[in-house]
């Protein structure tokens, strides 16, 4: 069979996802040797590498925003399954309770400890702090080691505040210790922890107002806490985002003019700033066939910014829009939103993910050599 | 089924309680079989005796807690 090669407009056309009003078209991809006849689709790394691009929209510490473009989805879903479950993070694992009189109850406690996300110096975390094994019943010596746990501890005890204002009702300013908050928890650096982990590098509570419990004078609680490093696999306590997702770019286009009234409702199916209005030029008008003929001055409706756009396909339930807009997905245009629990910076977090895919797919070439030897 | 028939059991290994902390609020006349529960209306820690009236001593109230363990307890953060 001849080689053909398709034409850019029909390459544009395979990567689009349709979005009718009541059903969604070619969810799957086709990009791979065998479907269409006579066209190469074979992996190429200079291909990829060609349709390979990566766009930052935000990158803050704590919200990464960016577009990864030309991947497959398979690829795609893999960086984020990566980054929710493989990476690992320092997490409350065990809670020694000495004494706890709060209303909420030792479970529970323990509980709220263990999702408290915490920061620390980033050498510290990533080469200092190794794995750490659980211990079993037969295991002669415990394995608690300054480079496998962190300590902590909350000590509080509400009591009466003396100077507080006659008929006060607040509890906050009527006791001490009312409310008993992620800031309360100290850090107790053990053996070499004090090298990674002193000054701004300490581990500390990344939100210091998380509130954990509300007391009351004569409650106690004193408890003492060991973090080890862990993936969000096991729990999610572990997972390095609070969300970690993805979505595919959408089209709007726009297939025949919308004009006047009809435009500004247009614009109102859409997000704020998806669909623009402006006026229809002396050009538009003189173009013969475009629909804008003799409506010089008036508006049109014109696409702005489909990112912003949800899809929630609200234009198609109208009937005055019925064949003059088409919805669709870029199927391998993936916009990331990855927000850090702050343990980890968030672009560091999908940097991390690509290398935990690279140690992955070399430990599965590993296995199939041996395989085949 | 008769309520008469059921006796307090008068247990002789009643250990625990009797050892350690010692009195901090009030100051127990006996030290072996005393133990502490907390007021439930002024919150006061009442030392009991054995077969003393269930009474706070302070305030009269007769609803009184039991103390938690001095123990250290365990949780896994889960």
């Amino acid at each position: 069979m001849p080689r053909t090669e398709p034409s850019r407009e029909e390459l544009e056309k395979r990567r689009i996802v349709g979005i009718n009003k009541e059903n969604v078209t070619d969810v799957t991809s086709t990009d791979f040797p065998g479907h269409y006849p006579g066209e190469d689709h074979a992996w190429d790394i200079e291909k990829f590498r060609d349709g390979l691009q990566i766009e930052f929209h935000q990158n803050d510490p704590l919200l990464a925003s960016f577009s990864l473009i030309g991947v497959d989805a398979s690829i795609a879903n893999a960086f984020r399954r990566i980054m929710i479950a493989d990476i690992p993070t320092l997490a409350v694992e065990t809670v020694f309770i000495n004494n706890n009189t709060s209303v909420i109850q030792d479970e529970v406690l323990s509980h709220r400890l263990g999702l408290i996300p915490f920061k620390g110096g980033r050498e510290g975390l990533d080469n200092f702090l190794k794995w750490w094994k659980k211990p079993t019943d037969d295991d002669a010596v415990p394995n608690y080691f300054d480079y496998n746990t962190v300590k902590l501890s909350l000590n509080v005890e509400c009591t009466h505040n003396e100077d507080a204002a006659p008929g006060e009702k607040d509890p906050t300013k009527l006791y001490h210790h009312a409310h008993v908050y992620a800031k309360d928890i100290v850090y107790e650096p053990i053996g070499r922890q004090t090298q990674y982990f002193s000054g701004e590098n300490a581990i500390a509570p990344t939100n210091p107002d998380i509130l954990i419990a509300k007391l009351r004078p004569g409650q106690v609680i004193d408890l003492s806490m060991h973090m080890h490093k862990g993936v969000g696999s096991d729990h999610a306590k572990f997972s390095p985002v609070a969300t970690a997702s993805y979505r595919l770019m959408p089209t709007i286009d726009i297939l025949r003019p919308i004009l006047g009234a009809d435009a500004e409702k247009f614009a109102k199916c859409f997000p704020r700033g998806v669909i623009g209005l402006e006026k229809v030029t002396k050009n538009d008008a003189a173009k013969k066939g475009s629909g804008y003929e003799g409506h010089e001055g008036e508006l049109k409706a014109v696409v702005k910014d489909a990112m912003r756009d949800t899809v929630s396909r609200e234009c198609l339930r109208h009937d005055e829009f019925k064949d003059k807009v088409r919805l669709g997905r870029k199927r391998d245009h993936f916009i990331y939103q990855i927000e850090s629990t702050g343990q980890w910076d968030s672009d560091a977090i999908f940097l991390e993910s690509i290398a935990h895919l690279k140690e992955k797919a070399r430990r599965l070439e590993q296995q199939v050599v041996n395989m085949v030897r | 089924m008769s309520r008469e028939q059921y006796t307090v059991p008068t247990s002789s290994q009643q250990t625990f309680g009797a050892s350690g902390s010692g009195g901090r609020d009030y100051a127990p006349e006996s030290s072996n079989t005393v133990m502490y529960y907390t007021c439930g209306d002024c919150a006061v820690r009442v030392p009991l005796e054995k077969g003393a009236p269930i009474r706070c001593q302070k305030c009269g109230a007769r609803v009184l807690y039991k103390e938690r363990t001095k123990r250290m307890v365990q949780f896994e953060a889960r």
